[in-house]
């Protein structure tokens, strides 16, 4: 198993090596941490706005570019956050926390500095785990009939809506309007046109490109304008040489660095807990077992080293359910899967066998990506710096084209233009209600794949819906469902005191209010 | 007890979610729903209208237990308007530009459109930075893209 697993790995470094795709994961990773940097723009905006410009080039090296904008931005956004106190994505909210004062302490270059190194670190391990879990998970998941592929995405898209932020049940309404989305256009078995309001436009169904923009695009843009502040810029001359931590600061820093990094990759194996808790997990568990707990929140080097490192090993492990199951737990999975289908390729677990130069060639750029990030980062800090002073009022107008031209080139018809207004209108309505737009896009990535096994399911069963509780797998899936339902009523009605998903939601709301 | 209900945010959330689930169910219904064992077009949506129906109550629920507090106001503080009008415009001037006159004027407008929204734009700036990006934009996705988007034309 695990020297099949070598050899693949060997082959997947013959296909990330490629001049080519070194290209594009090395555009990938270059943008993504540029934006990373920029305050007010996410990955989510950067991913959207890209992926109408992978279309003409082959599907590795998209995905490759795709995947490396994410994490890639997970590393631009440490440097926002520390530098400026700025969580511009939520995982980095707790970064600030001890990274800001050290920032005011003068050691803002060498928590820079940690940062790198466990982001390194965490990612290593998360790459890891994906080389040898998603074979096994295929193996099992090979084995899966519409049932259980049904109930198991059942169980993803409770997970994903109701674990991420805001109230679990807005989270769940998102999702079904997100399935309902993607319902529009012609019905797959009988090309009956569904919800089109008798516009030929409609009836290929909404455009990925479409949705993502506008409700991550101009949605965000019109919450955005005129609201973000001009950046101090005071703590911002980091020089190459001060990212140096001292002998001290490493010592403290390493083994928090490995709590961090197994906290991670325990959240990524769980459906639907992305980064953002992974960080939030570890930073509380770190301040629990630390000698002087009181002391976190003044500057410790542990409380940068430790959500970085988990941070970066949930990133990184979140592309284990995506890829080998077809199953994504967050937006940004989402949005990577709708590529992969973009390009004309089934997600699922037969994505490893058939298409063995995509996984294993985006596993390998794993590894090429992080090092040319570390490479990127230590050098070049004094540019990324710079970077974070270009206000808004350049960069929202600049990203309103792409989003335009983006939407207009996929499938080269106005039409869609028109669309994304509309999608962009309807997502700030959301955004004013406290709706957060991230589980739509998952309901709608999976929603016709949703449709179709749940058809096929019932069809074999003969119309039984009792089928996904006879089926053993089946049933442990929908007693997950079950298990993931109560539980969420029992935190409502009764919040537990020390349990750590209460300070995960008390530093959320104050993290979140802090960004906005 | 009415009089606070509607001052809160989840009220509209909730009613929203409610009004547009029945609208579903009652749509899904046009279509033929089939037997559970062959399901028509309609039964997907019908599940999922009921769904969101049952949500959108829930949410009306919270709304109605959970005490009124002090940050409910849907619109945020400062109503930006002319941002918010800038920005939807943008896109609009470049569906129009775009149909009649081509790409150059449309991402011109588009980007000088949107850059008034922000408040202390001036025609200026905003000027120069339209120009910058219709520069680069045009040289990005006309030539080395090749998107088929003519750069100036004259009617449709």
């Amino acid at each position: 198993m695990i020297s099949t697993a070598l050899t693949d790995l060997w082959y997947g470094f013959g296909v990330a090596l490629e001049p080519h795709n070194v290209m594009w994961c090395f555009i990938g990773v270059f943008v993504g941490n540029m934006v990373g940097v920029l305050p007010g723009m996410g990955p989510l905006a950067t991913i959207s706005i890209l992926l109408p410009l992978t279309f003409g080039i082959k599907p590795v090296g998209a995905i490759l570019m795709l995947a490396g904008v994410f994490y890639g931005s997970q590393y631009g956004g440490a440097i926002c956050s520390i530098l400026l106190n700025l969580p511009c994505h939520p995982p980095h909210a707790v970064t600030c926390l001890d990274g800001f004062p050290l920032t005011k302490k003068g050691r803002g270059g060498a928590a820079l500095g940690i940062t790198v190194i466990s982001s390194f670190v965490g990612a290593s391990w998360g790459i890891t785990e994906m080389i040898f879990l998603s074979p096994i998970l295929v193996v099992v998941a090979l084995k899966f009939g519409p049932a259980e592929i049904c109930s198991l995405m059942l169980l993803g898209l409770l997970a994903g809506s109701t674990l991420a932020r805001g109230s679990p049940l807005k989270g769940v309404a998102m999702t079904v309007c997100g399935l309902l989305i993607g319902i529009v256009g012609s019905d797959i078995e009988t090309g009956t046109p569904r919800f089109t309001f008798g516009i030929p436009n409609l009836f290929d169904g909404v455009e990925i490109v479409a949705l993502a923009l506008g409700l991550f695009g101009i949605a965000e843009f019109m919450k955005s304008v005129n609201q973000l502040s001009e950046v101090d810029t005071k703590y911002t001359n980091v020089k190459l040489k001060d990212l140096r931590p001292t002998r001290e600061e490493f010592r403290r820093a390493l083994p928090a660095m490995f709590r961090g990094t197994l906290i991670g990759s325990l959240c990524a194996l769980i459906p639907g807990t992305g980064p953002t808790i992974a960080s939030f997990v570890s930073y509380a568990t770190e301040k629990k077992i630390s000698k002087t707990p009181e002391l976190f929140g003044t500057g410790m080097i542990e409380g940068v080293a430790c959500p970085e490192a988990s941070t970066h090993s949930s990133v990184q492990g979140d592309f284990i359910p995506t890829m080998s199951l077809g199953i994504p737990g967050d937006a940004v999975m989402a949005l990577i899967l709708g590529a992969l289908m973009i390009q004309g390729i089934v997600p699922g677990p037969q994505l490893i066998s058939e298409h063995p130069d995509i996984f294993w060639g985006l596993i390998a750029s794993f590894w090429i990506g992080n090092i040319i990030l570390v490479v990127l980062n230590v050098p070049m800090i004094g540019l990324w710096v710079k970077l974070l002073t270009i206000p808004y009022k350049y960069l929202y107008p600049s990203a309103m084209f792409f989003v335009c031209i983006g939407v207009y080139s996929t499938n080269n018809d106005m039409f869609q233009v028109g669309e994304v207004v509309i999608i962009g209108i309807v997502g700030y309505i959301l955004l004013l209600l406290d709706f957060h737009p991230a589980p739509v896009l998952l309901g709608f990535v999976l929603g016709p794949r949703f449709e179709e096994n749940f058809r096929r399911a019932m069809l074999i069963s003969r119309g039984d819906i009792l089928v996904f509780v006879k089926h053993p797998i089946s049933a442990f899936f929908i007693f997950m469902c079950v298990l993931l339902i109560v539980m969420q009523i029992y935190v409502r009605l009764r919040p537990p005191k020390v349990l750590a998903t209460n300070i995960v939601l008390a530093t959320d709301r104050k993290a979140s209010e802090a960004a906005e | 007890m009415f009089g606070t209900l509607v001052k809160k945010r989840d009220f509209y959330a909730g009613g929203l979610m409610t009004l547009l689930g029945a609208a579903i169910t009652l749509d899904s219904m046009a279509y033929s729903l089939g037997t559970l064992t062959h399901m028509g077009p309609g039964m997907f949506p019908l599940m999922l209208g009921l769904t969101l129906t049952l949500v959108g109550v829930l949410i009306l629920g919270t709304a109605v237990v959970t005490p009124l507090s002090n940050d409910e106001n849907i619109l945020p503080k400062n109503r930006e308007w002319r941002g918010w009008g800038c920005i939807l415009a943008g896109p609009i001037f470049f569906i129009i530009l775009g149909e009649y006159f081509g790409l150059v004027p449309a991402t011109y407008s588009c980007v000088f459109v949107s850059a008034l929204g922000d408040r202390t734009a001036t025609l200026k700036g905003s000027a120069v930075l339209a120009a910058g990006v219709t520069f680069f934009g045009v040289l990005l996705f006309s030539y080395v893209l090749k998107i088929p988007f003519p750069m100036f034309r004259l009617g449709h």
